[in-house]
């Protein structure tokens, strides 16, 4: 009797199962149609019309010249002192910006993570440089490191940095602004990110070491780093990927005077102040390039994420 | 604990861990002349970390204050603090209608990254289909694309089709670096939301539809304020498509109107006036990160706790 009933159910089950497949499905395209018609449309669309761009040569300045140029814009750019002044310049900020955002998240992660009273404000007071815009925070330090007005060159005059500098107007010391600003507006993301990462490590894993004798330092080094790790590459590999793409805070700084032309501010100028949309596209195909790379590596590090929202529960 | 190699009676063993055990704990009870030191280093940290991230904000209040000779001293305090700045500002028509244009572009691509948002969320969370990871990891890599890459071609586009310099040509690639995100943290909202509770509707006799609305819409409600929340962040923030897709204060975002209050008299910057819009135009995200603080951070760590 319940063997029969039990069979009854699954027997229904299946057939619900199927019959509402084929629903499940039209429902699906349905759902994910407008917009995977918005991606389509004005991502990967635009994408391919730039590689196409980027083989023609072609200004706004002269709308009636156009040619095929093959891969004239590519060499024009590998020659270019332009292009690899950006290079490196890019690659250094997000070295220097993504490495100083580690070790600094990571210390205001530990210490949020230790005091219990105030977490909730000190999440709030550290969310406050994360809402600030890039561009505003650009302004910011601009203000703070204005020869008369800013406070930052008198006060690192005192301990012996920087003497007779103007920050903004020298090279070297302008990247170094626009890191600092970086790091300010971004180290809060990387500790909460990493504070998340931190409170999912079990107490008892602790309280075991502790009875086993383990100091403080061996129980950073052998518990904490290794269970952070994946919070750790998550969070590197999401600033990775922002800071190659960075154009508010040299836009403003500096206008990419003085050293700090990054990939994205070059591409930008040449597009919209010398109007050469298929040198531009290079650049901008370029830059994507250098990107997506990055991604990849992204994509394969949060792919066990994915998959876990890919799988039907 | 594995090295300690030989052969170890079970006896010894927990013996040597019954001392080991006594030892932690005197180590924890030690004194009461090295107590302080923890709290205070902790205190230390937690003040130290207040004034890294408040000051720089602090100190572009205090400039947004200054006025004409002010503005070449570097003091902390405003000598003769004035509103002159927000009150030029507010009488710049440029800058009003930069906010303007900023709070319309900014409402309309969130709504509508709710509205297209959960649809492909809930078919995500919800429904049986083939290729989902395919599907997921090509849509979360839109998210990382380079605005650049696709500021040529669509600035090209937008000035043949007369979309160039307007609220739509914005409001498009807007919501398309937006959906990845607001796709993604609903998604993984809508997955929290236990499977019975629509099956009981669904038996009910309730259409996929009527399901999503009544069941699942209202439990979802806190996935959509956290997505929303970021998705209007990001197009109240974002900079160098408006910069590339804008020509004049009729589309003008906060952001470029900022930058260019900078760009345009390159050698007299009125950073006071810069100064006082740059306040204006962060006060509102400061007061929501103030209101909805454990909304953002469950949105922000939503992709990376999981690892």
């Amino acid at each position: 009797m319940e063997a029969a009933t039990a069979r009854l159910g699954r027997g229904r089950r299946r057939k619900r199962e199927k019959s509402y497949g084929s629903e499940e499905r039209r429902l699906a395209t349905l759902l994910l149609s407008p917009a995977m018609v918005v991606i389509a449309l004005v991502a990967a669309y635009p994408i391919g019309y730039a590689v196409w761009l980027s083989l023609t040569e072609y200004s706004l300045r002269e709308p009636g010249k156009w040619r095929f140029a093959g891969f004239d814009n590519y060499t024009e750019a590998f020659g270019s002192t332009e292009f690899w002044g950006a290079v490196k310049n890019t690659f250094l900020f997000t070295g220097l910006s993504v490495s100083l955002e580690l070790v600094i998240g990571l210390g205001m992660a530990l210490a949020m993570h230790a005091a219990f009273k105030g977490r909730g404000l000190l999440r709030t007071v550290v969310l406050v440089p994360w809402a600030v815009l890039t561009v505003v925070s650009a302004i910011t330090w601009r203000t703070l490191f204005e020869p008369n007005l800013g406070l930052a060159p008198t006060v690192l005059e005192k301990i012996g940095i920087g003497e007779n500098v103007v920050w903004l107007g020298q090279e070297g010391y302008a990247m170094a602004v626009m890191v600092l600003a970086d790091v300010w507006k971004t180290a809060p993301f990387m500790a909460l990110l990493l504070l998340a990462g931190l409170q999912v490590i079990p107490d008892d894993v602790y309280d075991a070491a502790k009875v086993d004798g383990a100091t403080t330092w061996q129980r950073f080094r052998r518990i904490t780093i290794p269970l952070l790790m994946p919070a750790i590459l998550v969070a590197l590999i999401f600033r990775t990927l922002d800071a190659l793409r960075i154009f508010d805070l040299p836009f403003v700084l500096t206008g990419g005077t003085n050293g700090t032309s990054t990939l994205s501010l070059i591409a930008q100028q040449e597009l919209t102040t010398n109007n050469l949309i298929g040198y531009g596209s290079a650049l901008s195909v370029l830059t994507f390039v250098i990107v997506m790379g990055v991604s990849f590596i992204y994509i394969r590090t949060v792919g066990g994420n994915i998959k876990s929202l890919a799988e039907d529960t | 604990m594995e090295a300690s190699g030989g052969v170890v009676t079970p006896g010894t063993d927990v013996r040597q861990k019954e001392k080991e055990r006594e030892e932690a704990r005197a180590l924890e009870r030690r004194g009461p002349g090295r107590r302080w030191i923890r709290p205070l280093l902790m205190w230390l940290a937690v003040v130290l970390i207040c004034i890294f991230c408040l000051f720089p904000f602090y100190w572009l209040i205090n400039v947004s204050l200054k006025t004409g000779s002010d503005l070449s001293q570097s003091d902390l305090l405003p000598p003769s603090p004035t509103l002159d700045n927000y009150d030029s500002i507010f009488k710049n028509g440029d800058f009003t209608s930069a906010l303007r244009n900023s709070v319309i572009v900014t409402s309309i691509t969130t709504i509508l990254a709710l509205i297209v948002g959960s649809f492909a969320a809930y078919a995500l969370a919800r429904l049986r289909f083939p290729r989902k990871f395919l599907l997921l990891a090509v849509i979360l890599s839109i998210s990382t694309f380079p605005p650049i890459a696709i500021a040529a071609p669509i600035f090209k586009l937008w000035t043949e089709i007369g979309f160039y310099d307007t609220y739509i040509g914005l409001i498009l690639p807007y919501l398309t670096f937006a959906l990845p995100l607001a796709i993604y943290i609903l998604t993984s909202f809508f997955k929290e939301i236990p499977k019975e509770l629509e099956e009981a509707a669904l038996v009910d006799g309730a259409t996929y539809f009527q399901a999503f609305r009544k069941v699942i819409l209202p439990l979802a409600a806190p996935g959509l304020v956290t997505a929303g929340l970021l998705t209007a962040f990001f197009v109240w923030n974002e900079f160098l498509l408006a910069q590339t897709l804008t020509s004049s204060p009729k589309a003008f975002t906060v952001p470029v109107s900022v930058a260019n209050f900078t760009g345009s008299q390159k050698f007299e910057i009125p950073l006071g006036t810069i100064s006082a819009a740059s306040v204006v135009i962060t006060i509102p995200l400061v007061l929501a990160v103030i209101i909805f603080q454990k909304r953002i951070v469950a949105g922000l760590t939503a992709g990376a706790v999981k690892g």
